[in-house]
């Protein structure tokens, strides 16, 4: 994150790298990860979900109703837009990933798969 | 502020110093909450009519939110859930905000407490308050 920090903030195309980090909880059971996104002030249609060669990444923009010649006072958000990424391990099976996006908390669901699911091995007296 | 050194020429305690204050100034935390605001993050802004505050609150019910404005102090409180763990599920990540939470604005005097409206979408509350009428800039004009 600190090399996405030290962009330089003026430029329009810059401005692009510039994004919030936003809080996660990721948990795993032996189904699969479920992870949870903050996204706060981002609609259905601005965000972007997409893995690629093993990296998942969500951005988002966030769209505020502001009225016209608006002038902050007090800034905690700062930046439009989050992202961040993630590497996904092996056994998760990126094609079957699950989303859901209610008042800015995305969920995702990312089984794993088959193959790599735990089972249980009978032991066999004989 | 952690900690003074109470020998300035202690350097070692002086830089050790610089070491916690500058990453706090320089970088503006990347964070959304970041870990010394609190739940919502905030934003305020106005306008020659109104005071719009941005209440940065995802997940939440909005019939559970606590919105209340008296004697210009505007309150936000309420509770965030935290997500259902199973007995088998391992937390590799935790940073989201669980809990009770409650933030206050004071609001300017030239507010009208009667014209407020709050709205929750994408998981921003979006309170409005109108200021007065006969505070809001007008042009006289000359006879």
């Amino acid at each position: 994150m600190s090399d996405t920090n030290q962009a330089p903030k003026s430029a329009d195309t810059t401005r692009e790298e510039v994004a919030l980090l936003p809080p996660v909880d990721v948990l795993e059971d032996a189904g699969g990860i479920t992870l949870y996104a903050d996204l706060p002030g981002v609609p259905k249609d601005r965000l972007s979900l997409h893995v690629e060669a093993d990296v998942l990444t969500i951005d988002g923009e966030v769209v505020l109703d502001a009225p016209a010649g608006m002038e902050l006072t007090h800034t905690e958000v700062g930046l439009p837009r989050y992202r961040r990424q993630f590497t996904l391990s092996k056994e998760l099976d990126a094609g079957k990933v699950q989303a859901r996006f209610e008042h800015g908390v995305l969920t995702l669901r990312i089984p794993k798969a088959e193959h790599a699911q735990p089972r249980r091995i009978e032991v066999q007296v004989v | 502020m952690y900690y003074r050194s109470m020998f300035p020429r202690d350097l070692f305690a002086e830089l050790e110093r610089l070491q916690r204050e500058v990453p706090q100034t320089v970088e503006p935390g990347p964070s959304i909450r970041g870990q010394k605001r609190g739940y919502p993050a905030l934003n305020v802004g106005g306008t020659p009519n109104a005071v719009e505050i941005y209440a940065f609150a995802p997940g939440l019910d909005p019939a559970t939110l606590d919105v209340q404005l008296e004697k210009g102090i505007l309150t936000i409180a309420g509770e965030r859930k935290a997500p259902a763990v199973s007995e088998q599920a391992t937390a590799h990540i935790g940073e989201r905000f669980a809990g009770r939470f409650r933030r206050v604005v004071s609001l300017p005097d030239d507010i009208d407490p009667n014209s407020i409206v709050a709205k929750y979408r994408d998981g921003v509350l979006h309170v409005s308050v109108q200021r007065r009428e006969e505070t809001q800039p007008r042009r006289i004009s000359i006879q």
